[in-house]
Parts: structure tokens; C-alpha cells; sequence
């Protein structure tokens, strides 16, 4: 790399787009993100317009900047229309250029209705899916509260394979009662249906969901902080062998194939977040902004109607904030972080001590510019993380 | 004084002279939980000192933690006016004292200031050991006493048995026992007769000078110091000027009183009396318990009997959690120190902890109650170090040094022995935990003196160190005996002990502020218990961490917190790095209550619980 500028890393890290559709056919009682149930139906036309609108206002914010990404998550994307999927791409097309090879994802369910709808995405310009597959098994797709069977995720899987380039899907591991043997079969499993990228992800019991209140009355167990990290570490084994090798705590990739909408979270780009309950960090007027929006969905509709966007949070994030957020985010990615990079985009540097100790600790790798995380050290992310941000350093101080 | 005016109903009679042979001063003597505050309140009521709309539980503890705890902490008086069944008012003074034995002599103070004690004894639980040390010193103080069953509403009473074990264990008559339930209000009418017909009236000199007995003061917003005093011979008068004998001050009175439980104002207090005054006294430190208060102009040549200065026998440092509270801390034991003359306190450093103070304090519980005090009236959030008593320390060059700090331990080259307190323990205890408690004691290196039985229960007399007593020893005693033990002590005296400073060290580096004085016998096990508490307290880190517990050099424990094995989030959802950032910020936020020692971060509760350990 030539001089490390602030332009430069913001261009190597990127700019994505994120639309939120908040809708579920059904609630999954492990899920804490922003999903809600409506039986009486969705008025799709109103927040087609209240989408649009929004992705107008955030458009006047940061304008120009090309779009690398976009990504449709949920709730459950693939209830959305292809029509409403394809005006939202024409839209972010008309605000934004978009990079050549722009990545495309939608979320999809692996049910046979959702599936139906993938030629009209593809016929859209989602050129990406990533399918909810969660288990290879019907007690633990059942207990996982999910709609589909085995059968209809494989068909589904198949189908995705025909009209998308890329497919991912994603499985949750870690189920009461499930030992290394059952969990190894069924990744491997999962591996012969040839994804170019995996999310794995550890059941965690979130507040405020029915497995929560399951798990403090003592009747969902989740296995015991040992048996999960032999989990983890099979999880790890074989997808490694399987030329998956982890890129971030939690998803697998081929080299190359690496979501590039997670990567431009992961390495602090830019993002727009439309829609309910949408995040986003965008740089306007020279300040980087958190930005977020009402979560649920109807009276988010309503502020769009009435204000032109549904933000609640529009507030520009010290240095320090920015410092942590990229230790956050940055070290969850196998490639770790520049330490130039970092000093000259937070103005803070990292405790070269400290790092020295975490290296010998083998809990980091550190290279000549880059330090991150090693398998053993993504174990204890947080704790590592909580270590560097109490030890940052003003730039200026280490400087003079 | 003539009769006559005694006939005039209480209202307005303060000033009026009552004959002594109408004067009744009585203290209330109970176990906790035995029914002594709802006593207290409920002859109150009967006497109509208080509206019944004013009425509140523990009217004379006025504390919340007197309240939280049903103890008392500061002696009360309240004046009540009775009718008597012979048709005479009389004026009976309720003296509510402390029970705890950390309170001994205020105790002893405050019984000196009666002729008679109401024993108050729970119908189904029977006489506990601290009911016993009251009873005695009510005893020493000749006072005649009236045996009271409680609760003798409840199905558990047993009023004969109870009775039984009265005459067994005191050795009192307790075939007129008044049977009552303070609860519900039968038996009132009796206590209040046998108070005025079994009680003696005071003895006293309406004629001699001035000699009053100083029962105990409190510091007050309005007034200044609040004195409480018992006249034993003369009159203490608004306006007199008053000499207080052990240090010589001389003061004028402002102010003569009595509490009914509010504050009535009098011009004067007469012989057999029982009431309050306030002069130009800035600090209760210079008003000392069991003092004699004489006539400035025309003193006593004798003081009463029995006074003591009041000696620490506890002590540990006190530390803000928060090093910058310091200040706080420093203002906070400056102002209980104006109200409670019995701490003490000197600035204290600590590697570990920063700046603090060393206290003294006149027990276990004291202590508690100062340190919940700090906390609750000055919002003080504080690390207690480990208590230590004063060590007698006999070096080779013929110098003695009191020592209560392990920081303070000479060299061994210059030690030529070490002193510690002992003391002699009374321990009451159902048969069926005697083997558990008597376990206890010998652990604790304790000598029995005596065992004997008082019906079910064994009554154990022993002679134990005090430094034994003061770690962790009531929690102890508590949790073997399923809470039926009941414990009291009083200190005997100083023997010579094997006592070696043990050191912790966390990572290889001594923490100042958890080092202590043990007994060479007993350090591997304290040692020990110490680092497994410190393992299960703080929170792994990214690296190993060894704990050890060393005397000098010589590791005689050691424990090792393993590396942290998994702390990070799997998910990641849409961009929403706030939710993390919030965590990460909720972690450093509690980073206040870590202490940073070297790169390990020990949490506050590590350097309070790690004092209390259980033992196998």
C-alpha cells in the first residue's frame, strides 16, 4: 500500500447499503432482532414509499460515494416482492453509482414459498442469497421454532445454486444436548451442498426472548461453557479442512467469497440503514454520524410519512467512540487491523506493551503494521477488546 | 417538697419535685428478638407518652439502622407518668440500652444508672448467652429484677419450662414471672405494677451537692451535644456551671430535659432523676460515658465508681472504592467521630488500596455499624480491610509496641515475642450442636473451661484468642448451629502466641491490604481458605493468574485462576456496532469497582468476602 490517508482507508473499507424489511411469518423463539408478525397482512405499498423515501434522505447525506453492497436482512426479506426488491436496487442505483461486481444479497427463508420468488430476485439483480437453514435435522429445525423442513432446505439450497451466483446459508450450533459427533455430522453434512460461505453461529440465549424465560426456568440447557467451546473448536476443524477457513468469529469462507457487506461493517466503512430498526454510519458535513431508526415498523412508516425519514438517533461519534468501535469490529476479522490505519483514523494509538503481551499469550498475531486476532485470541474478543480501549494512547502524546 | 405537687398529673409537673419513694428507673433487659422494643413501646402507649398516631415500631431506636437490625445502638431514656393501683402517680424512667457486648461498658454505664432491670425472656426460646452477660452486670449493679415471659401468646410458649430454666441458669426466683405478650398488650398493666411495687425507689441526697452520672450524649443538629444524665445527689440546674471530673471541663447549662420521648424542656433535674442537659460542648469525644458531673462551684471530692475510657479492641482500614472519595471518607469519619467518641481513626496508606484510614473500633458489630453508616448517611461506597486486633509486640532491645496493622510487623530478628488478646467466651447451644461448636472452638485454638447443661441446651465457657474471634468467628458459630448458638465475650487478658504476618500475593505481587496476623498453626488453613475465596472472586483474565499465600518467603498456599476461555459475541446484526460499543462501555464503567493491582483487576467484594471464608 502506498501513504495510508484518511480517503484511502475509507475507500479500502467501503460503502454499503442495508435495508431492514421487519416482517416474519412467524417469530423464532431464539431471535432478538427487530422482526414482528402480522397476521392481518403487510401493507407492502406503504412501505414501499416510506423505504423509498428514506433512502432518499440518507442518499442527501452522504451522496457519491460507491456502493459496494447492498443487503437486504430482516425479518424475513423474502416476503418482500421481487417488484419492491427491484425498485429499492433501481433506487440505490439512482443515488448512488454502484461499484463494478456490486454485491447483492437478499436473506431468505428456506421455505418452498420463499423460494418460489428467487427467479423473479435474481430477475431484480440479487446476484447473492443467504438461506436460514439453522439445522440439517426436523426435531432441531422444530425446536428451533423455524417453518421449514430438512427437505425443503435442501430443495431450497438447490434452487438458490441455480439462480445465484453465491450462496450462503447459515447454521446455528450449540442446541441442548448436542454433542461433537452429532454437530460434526451434520456440518459436514452441510459442506456437501457446496457453499462458498457459511455462517456458523453458537446459540446464545438473548434477553427478552422465549428461550430466555425457557433457560431461567431451567428447561432449555444449553451445553456447559466446555462443551461449547469443543463445539466451537470442531466448528472450526472442519471447516478449515473444508477450505472454509473462518475470516470472522463466526462465518466461513472461500478465499475470495468473504461477504463483502459484512466486511465493509467489519472494517469500519460506511453504511446506510433503511428501514425499521436500521443502523448505519455515514460521514456527513465531515463528522462521522451513528445513525438509527424507530423499530417498529408502523410507526416507523409514520415518521417517514410525516419527517421524509424514521431516524431516532442521528448523533456524531467522538474519537473515542470511533477508536472503539473499530477494536470492535476490525479484530473480529482474521485480518486483523493496520495499526496506521487506526492511528490515523481515531487519532489514538494502541499500547504497543500491551500488544506485546497479548502477543506472547498467542491470543494476537502482530505483523509489521497489521495485529489481529488468533483463533484463541477471537475466543475472548471482547475481553481483549476491553484491554486495548483502556490502554489507548492520544496519538499526539506518543508523537511528541 | 411535699407530696402535693407529686398529685398534679405529669403535663407540667417536670419542674415539680417527685418524692424519690415515686421515682422508679428501670432498664429492659432481652435478648435480640426476645420482644424488647415492643415492650418498650407498648408501655409508652399504656402510659399515653405518645398519641397513638404517633406511635411507630422501636419508638426510642431512632437510627435506621437501630430500626433495620432491631438493635440498640445509643442509650434512650423516656419519662412515663403511671397511676399507680395505690391511686399515686409515679414517675418511672425507661432506660433503653444497648444489648450487644460490643457495648459492654456503655451497658454497665447505663444499668448504673437503675435500680432495677425488667427481664425480658422469649417464653419459647428460653435464656441466651448475651441475655446472661446483661443479667450479670444488671446483677453487679445490685438491681432487683423482674423476670418477664414474652410471647406467651404463641403455641411454642412453654412458660413453665422457661421459667424452670430462669431459676437454673440466673439463679433468679422467677415464680412471679410476669407472663405477657408485648405483641398484643397482655400483661402490661402487670409489668407497669411490678415496676412500681418490686422495683426500689432511688437513693439520694436532696441536699448535697451536685453528682450525676454521665449514662451517654449524641451530638444534635439544633442543640449541640445532648448529655444524658441520672442525678445521684443534688440538683443540676439551667444556668449552673458543671464540671465533668475525669477531664476537669467546666461548662455552663444551657439546656435541662427530659425525653418523653420528645424533648421537654425543665429548669432542673433532682436526685433519683433521670434526663438531659446541653452546654457550650462542642464534641461528644469530650463527653465520656460513666463520668461524673459534680457543681463547678462546689464539686464532689468522690466521683462515682466505674469509669473507663473507652478502648478499641478492633481494628481495620477503611478505603474509598473510588480513590477519589478520599476526601469524602476523610470529612465522613470526622463527622461520626463527633457523635461516636468510641472510634478512632488515623490516615492509613496502602499500595493496593490507595488512601484510607485505620479504625478502632469496640467490636465486630461497631465496626459494621460504622462502616454502614459511612455508606449510608455519607454515600460512601468502601473496601474494609481484614479486622485485626492489638498485638503486644516485645522486641529485642526491651521496647514494647501495640500493633494492629500486619504493614506495622517488625523484622522477626527484632521480635522477641508477640502477645495476643484472649478472651473468655460463654456460648449457649442445643445438645445436638454441641460437637459442631465445640469443633469450632478447638479449631479456633480454643482452651475449654467449662461445659455444663442448662436443660436441652450445653452452656460452654472457653477461653479463645480474639483474633480467632474477630475473622470470621460469630458467622461461624452461627452457621454450625443452624442459628440456635448465642454468643457472648468479654476480653481476659494477653498471652504469648506463635503469630507470623502471612502475605497474599496475586500474580506474584504481594497486595498489602490482605495481609494478616495469624497463628503459625493455623496459617496453612487460613492460607488456604484465602486464595480458594480470592480464585472464586476474581474474574479470569487473558493470562494465568497465581494466588498465594506466603509467611516471609515460603509459600504455604497457592491457587491459580485459570486464563479466560470464551468471552465474545457470535453475532453481529445489521451494522449495529452501538449495541457492542454499549457493552464495551458498561464494562469499563465497571472497571471503578476493580482495583487494578499490577495488570490484575481484583474486584472491591474480593478484599470484604475474602474475609469471610467457610472452613471444612
Amino acid at each position: 500500500m502506498t501513504e495510508i490517508t484518511p480517503a484511502a482507508i475509507a475507500a479500502h473499507a467501503g460503502f454499503g447499503v442495508y435495508v431492514h424489511w421487519p416482517f416474519c411469518a412467524a417469530k423464532c423463539p431464539y431471535c432478538d432482532f427487530n422482526s414482528h408478525v402480522r397476521h392481518g397482512g403487510v401493507d407492502e405499498g406503504r412501505f414501499k414509499v416510506a423505504l423509498l423515501a428514506e433512502l432518499g434522505h440518507q442518499a442527501a447525506l452522504q451522496p457519491k460515494q460507491p456502493v459496494r453492497s447492498i443487503f437486504f436482512g430482516g425479518g424475513t426479506p423474502s416476503l418482500m416482492s421481487a417488484g419492491l426488491v427491484g425498485a429499492m436496487i433501481d433506487a440505490i442505483a439512482g443515488h448512488w453509482p454502484l461499484e463494478p461486481g456490486v454485491e447483492i444479497t437478499l436473506e431468505a427463508n428456506p421455505s418452498s414459498a420463499d423460494a418460489g420468488r428467487f427467479a423473479g430476485y435474481r430477475a431484480a439483480g440479487v446476484n447473492r442469497v443467504s438461506l436460514g437453514v439453522q439445522a440439517l435435522n426436523d426435531p432441531d429445525l422444530k425446536f428451533l421454532g423455524r417453518l421449514h423442513n430438512v427437505a425443503e432446505a435442501k430443495s431450497a439450497l438447490a434452487l438458490a445454486r441455480r439462480h445465484f451466483e453465491r450462496v450462503s446459508f447459515d447454521l446455528i450450533y450449540a442446541r441442548p444436548k448436542q454433542t461433537v459427533s452429532e454437530w460434526s455430522v451434520e456440518l459436514n453434512e452441510a459442506i456437501t451442498y457446496g457453499p462458498d460461505h457459511l455462517s456458523v453461529y453458537q446459540l446464545t440465549i438473548e434477553d427478552g426472548t422465549p428461550f430466555a424465560a425457557l433457560h431461567r426456568a431451567g428447561k432449555l440447557v444449553t451445553p456447559a461453557a466446555e462443551a461449547a467451546d469443543d463445539l466451537y473448536a470442531a466448528t472450526q476443524d472442519i471447516c478449515e479442512a473444508a477450505g472454509l477457513p473462518a475470516y470472522e468469529v463466526s462465518n466461513h469462507a472461500r478465499p475470495g467469497e468473504e461477504a463483502r457487506h459484512n466486511l465493509v461493517y467489519w472494517r469500519y466503512g460506511t453504511y446506510a440503514g433503511v428501514g425499521p430498526g436500521a443502523h448505519g454510519r455515514l460521514i456527513a458535513g465531515g463528522r462521522r454520524l451513528a445513525l438509527s431508526t424507530e423499530r417498529n415498523p408502523e410507526r416507523w412508516a409514520a415518521m417517514v410519512e410525516a419527517n421524509g425519514h424514521g431516524l431516532i438517533e442521528r448523533a456524531p461519534l467522538a474519537l473515542s467512540q470511533q477508536a472503539d468501535e473499530r477494536l470492535i469490529m476490525g479484530l473480529r476479522l482474521s485480518e486483523g487491523l493496520s495499526r496506521k490505519a487506526f492511528a490515523i483514523a481515531t487519532g489514538f494509538t494502541l499500547d504497543e506493551a500491551l500488544l506485546g503481551e497479548l502477543a506472547a499469550q498467542t491470543l494476537i498475531v502482530m505483523g509489521e503494521d497489521r495485529i489481529a486476532a488468533t483463533g484463541r485470541g477471537r475466543m475472548v474478543l471482547n475481553r481483549i477488546v476491553y484491554e486495548l480501549s483502556n490502554a489507548l494512547k492520544p496519538a499526539a502524546q506518543t508523537a511528541a | 417538697m411535699t407530696d402535693t405537687s407529686a398529685q398534679k398529673p405529669a403535663a407540667s409537673a417536670g419542674d415539680a419535685m417527685m418524692p424519690l419513694s415515686r421515682i422508679r428507673n428501670f432498664s429492659i433487659i432481652a435478648h435480640i428478638d426476645h420482644g424488647k422494643s415492643t415492650l418498650a413501646d407498648r408501655l409508652i402507649q399504656t402510659c399515653g407518652a405518645v398519641a397513638l398516631r404517633d406511635m411507630k415500631e422501636q419508638m426510642l431506636d431512632s437510627m435506621d439502622i437501630e430500626r433495620e437490625r432491631g438493635i440498640t445502638i445509643k442509650a434512650q431514656t423516656v419519662r412515663l407518668d403511671y397511676k399507680a393501683h395505690d391511686g399515686l402517680m409515679y414517675q418511672l424512667n425507661l432506660m433503653d440500652t444497648p444489648g450487644h457486648v460490643d457495648f459492654a461498658y456503655e451497658v454497665s454505664r447505663s444499668l448504673a444508672a437503675c435500680e432495677g432491670s425488667l427481664l425480658v425472656v422469649d417464653a419459647s426460646q428460653g435464656v441466651e448467652a448475651q441475655t446472661l452477660a446483661n443479667v450479670y452486670q444488671a446483677l453487679d449493679n445490685k438491681h432487683e429484677i423482674v423476670p418477664i415471659l414474652n410471647k406467651i401468646d404463641l403455641p411454642a410458649a412453654e412458660p413453665d419450662r422457661i421459667k424452670q430454666q430462669i431459676e437454673d441458669v440466673i439463679g433468679l426466683d422467677a415464680s412471679q414471672a410476669v407472663p405477657i405478650s408485648a405483641k398484643t398488650g397482655i400483661g402490661i398493666d402487670l409489668v407497669l405494677e411490678a415496676i412500681v411495687t418490686r422495683l426500689p425507689p432511688p437513693k439520694g441526697d436532696i441536699n448535697g451537692t451536685l453528682k450525676a452520672l454521665l449514662i451517654d450524649s449524641w451530638y444534635d443538629a439544633y442543640l449541640g451535644v445532648i448529655v444524658l444524665v441520672r442525678v445521684v445527689d443534688g440538683f443540676l440546674k439551667k444556668g449552673q456551671k458543671i464540671k465533668l471530673m475525669s477531664s476537669g471541663a467546666v461548662q455552663q447549662v444551657e439546656r435541662v430535659g427530659i425525653f418523653r420521648p420528645k424533648q421537654e424542656m425543665l429548669s432542673q433535674l433532682g436526685p433519683g432523676e433521670v434526663g438531659f442537659f446541653t452546654a457550650q460542648i462542642k464534641e461528644v469525644a469530650d463527653t465520656r460515658i460513666g463520668d461524673t458531673v459534680t457543681d463547678a462551684a462546689k464539686p464532689t471530692p468522690k466521683a462515682l465508681p466505674g469509669f473507663k475510657p473507652a478502648q478499641p479492641v478492633v481494628f481495620c482500614g477503611l478505603f474509598p472504592v473510588d480513590a477519589a472519595d478520599f476526601e469524602s471518607l476523610r470529612e465522613a469519619v470526622g463527622k461520626l467521630r463527633l457523635n461516636d467518641a468510641s472510634f478512632s481513626y488515623e490516615m492509613e496508606t496502602s499500595a493496593a488500596l490507595g488512601f484510607g484510614y485505620r479504625c478502632g473500633f469496640l467490636g465486630l458489630l461497631h465496626l459494621e455499624i460504622i462502616t454502614e453508616r459511612l455508606s449510608r448517611e455519607f454515600n460512601l461506597d468502601l473496601i474494609t480491610t481484614a479486622p485485626s486486633v492489638i498485638y503486644h509486640v516485645y522486641r529485642t532491645n526491651g521496647t514494647m509496641m501495640e500493633m494492629h496493622n500486619p504493614a506495622d510487623m517488625p523484622d522477626a530478628g527484632q521480635i522477641e515475642r508477640i502477645e495476643e488478646p484472649w478472651i473468655k467466651a460463654t456460648i449457649l447451644v442445643p445438645d445436638e450442636y454441641l460437637g459442631s461448636v465445640l469443633k469450632l472452638c478447638q479449631d479456633r485454638r480454643g482452651r475449654q473451661i467449662e461445659l455444663t447443661y442448662v436443660g436441652q441446651r450445653a452452656m460452654l465457657i472457653y477461653s479463645l484468642p480474639l483474633n480467632e474471634v474477630v475473622f470470621d468467628f460469630y458467622d461461624r458459630l452461627k452457621s454450625v448451629s443452624r442459628g440456635y448458638a448465642s454468643f457472648d465475650y468479654s476480653v481476659s487478658g494477653y498471652e504469648e502466641g506463635d503469630l507470623v504476618k502471612m502475605s497474599i500475593l496475586v500474580n506474584s505481587e504481594p497486595v498489602d491490604a490482605l495481609s494478616m496476623i495469624v497463628h503459625r498453626a493455623r496459617a496453612e488453613q487460613r492460607g488456604r481458605g484465602m486464595c480458594e475465596k480470592l480464585k472464586e472472586l476474581i474474574p479470569p483474565h487473558l493470562f494465568v493468574i497465581p494466588i498465594q499465600a506466603a509467611l516471609g518467603a515460603k509459600v504455604i498456599a497457592r491457587e491459580t485462576i485459570r486464563a479466560l476461555r470464551k468471552d465474545v459475541l457470535a453475532k453481529c446484526y445489521g451494522g449495529d456496532v452501538s449495541r457492542k460499543r454499549k457493552l464495551l462501555d458498561k464494562q469499563k464503567a465497571g472497571k471503578k469497582k476493580l482495583r487494578q493491582f499490577g495488570k490484575v483487576e481484583i474486584p472491591q467484594e474480593a478484599f470484604i468476602a475474602a474475609l469471610k471464608m467457610d472452613e471444612n
